[in-house]
């Protein structure tokens, strides 16, 4: 039998909260880019792409995310790829992020006035010089704090992925726990490395929020 | 791909769902008295439960739900209180969703113009009158439609209580693709009845609301 400390619980916990933070980067990362395909398919001309990208959100904004994991790491190997807990991982919530922050920036371009669309193409610019010059830089920074905001939620939703088995701040606490049984202690400490990294986040946002009140 | 497992383990999703439907229906009866009683309190208590209310919403809104539901399953215990799955799961659900709607119902609460509550009190209504006949009726219709959205992702978030063994839809999935080994399929078609249980919660709730409160919810 092992004997843990309370700095031994501590530094297993934060070592083991490293794997937080990059699976929320990048799961971030590749939500913003995968969201931003998503975004196009949504603010298409084509009604079909409109349909397509609106169906997309709804699915993934319809279903539990567990749901969404057990069929990434159970669906995949049916196509043949070998899967790990850390790719099932990282996709699932890519996936999940895009829908989420599809819609978010999608917000942001519906609230810009028509004038700017019609503005650009009187200057001649075309459909992708007016998305990339005139109307993303303002949709995005219109909805800067509800991205900062939606990452918050991503970061705790890193928690789930303990579930499919990848070893990150929950999973490593779960056997902490059966260790020491000490669940008041190790939980406890969990929720507050949770509050440390996302608690800035949150009032970050709520300062871009007052700010573009004003 | 194969489904024919699928008419023999109807019974068991149907029971999921239905256990999945009671534990957001109290949650939300729960969470929604909490949340207006938690709302009221911040904004008329005495500073230190204001104080107190605030730490609690920050707190709930800054972990993660997985963990909230650790800790009080798993942690309450070594303090002598012991609580069975579904009261534990009741409990962390209410817990958290009423850190989100006291936001909610106390930005509906702002949204009252003062005049309403000074008229009511000139026409003599008791402080508590007004607040529950005058002021929380027209709230709740200016929050209606974020109060649904937050009992909908509620509802997808209950999936996590399955890993405290409550027997509701996901608990009966993982015990489904055990005994077919079919578990993508029984994933699948679980996730499906997800869908189906939030668009059809989305649809009472936005039909039953412009019913009984006259609120516009699209």
């Amino acid at each position: 039998m092992i004997e843990f400390t309370f700095w031994d619980i501590v530094r297993n916990l934060l070592l083991a909260a490293r794997w937080t933070v990059l699976l929320s980067l990048a799961a971030f990362v590749g939500g913003g880019v995968v969201g931003m395909v998503v975004l196009f398919f949504r603010i298409s001309e084509n009604k079909w792409s409109r349909r397509i990208a609106s169906g997309y959100i709804a699915l993934f904004q319809g279903t539990p995310l567990l749901m969404q994991l057990f069929l990434m790491f159970f669906g995949l190997p049916m196509l043949g790829l070998r899967i790990e807990p850390w790719t099932a991982a990282v996709l699932g919530l890519t996936f999940f992020a895009s829908a989420y922050l599809a819609e978010i920036w999608r917000s942001g371009v519906d609230a810009l006035p028509r004038g700017q669309w019609d503005a650009g193409a009187s200057l001649g610019l075309h459909y992708l010089q007016e998305l990339r010059l005139i109307i993303l830089p303002q949709a995005f920074s219109i909805t800067r704090a509800p991205t900062v905001g939606f990452l918050v939620q991503l970061i705790k939703s890193t928690a789930l992925t303990s579930i499919i088995g990848f070893e990150e701040l929950v999973r490593t606490s779960n056997a902490i726990n059966n260790a020491t049984f000490e669940p008041f202690k190790v939980y406890g400490l969990v929720a507050l490395i949770f509050f440390v990294m996302c608690f800035p986040l949150t009032q970050y946002a709520r300062t871009l929020e007052r700010r573009a009140a004003h | 791909m194969a489904f024919a497992w699928l008419p023999g383990a109807a019974g068991d999703i149907a029971r999921g769902a239905v256990t999945t439907v009671l534990l957001i229906v109290v949650t939300t009866l729960a969470g929604t008295f909490l949340s207006i009683l938690g709302a009221a309190g911040r904004r008329n208590g005495p500073v230190l439960l204001k104080r107190a209310i605030g730490i609690y919403v920050e707190v709930m809104r800054n972990t993660p739900f997985l963990v909230q539901l650790f800790f009080i399953f798993f942690g309450l215990p070594s303090l002598g209180i012991r609580l069975d799955p579904v009261l534990a799961a009741i409990l962390a659900m209410t817990l958290n969703m009423a850190a989100y709607t006291i936001e909610i119902v106390g930005a509906g609460l702002d949204a009252v113009p003062v005049g309403q509550t000074e008229a009511a009190l000139a026409l003599g209504l008791r402080p508590r009158q007004v607040f529950i006949k005058i002021v929380l009726p027209q709230a709740l219709k200016v929050i209606y439609p974020a109060l649904t959205s937050q009992i909908v992702i509620m509802m997808l978030e209950s999936a996590v209580v399955s890993q405290i063994a409550v027997r509701e839809l996901t608990y009966e999935a993982d015990m489904l693709q055990a005994r077919t080994f079919r578990s993508f399929e029984t994933y699948l078609v679980v996730t499906l009845v997800y869908l189906v249980l939030s668009m059809a919660l989305r649809r009472l709730l936005v039909t039953g609301g412009r019913r009984v409160l006259g609120a516009g919810v699209s």
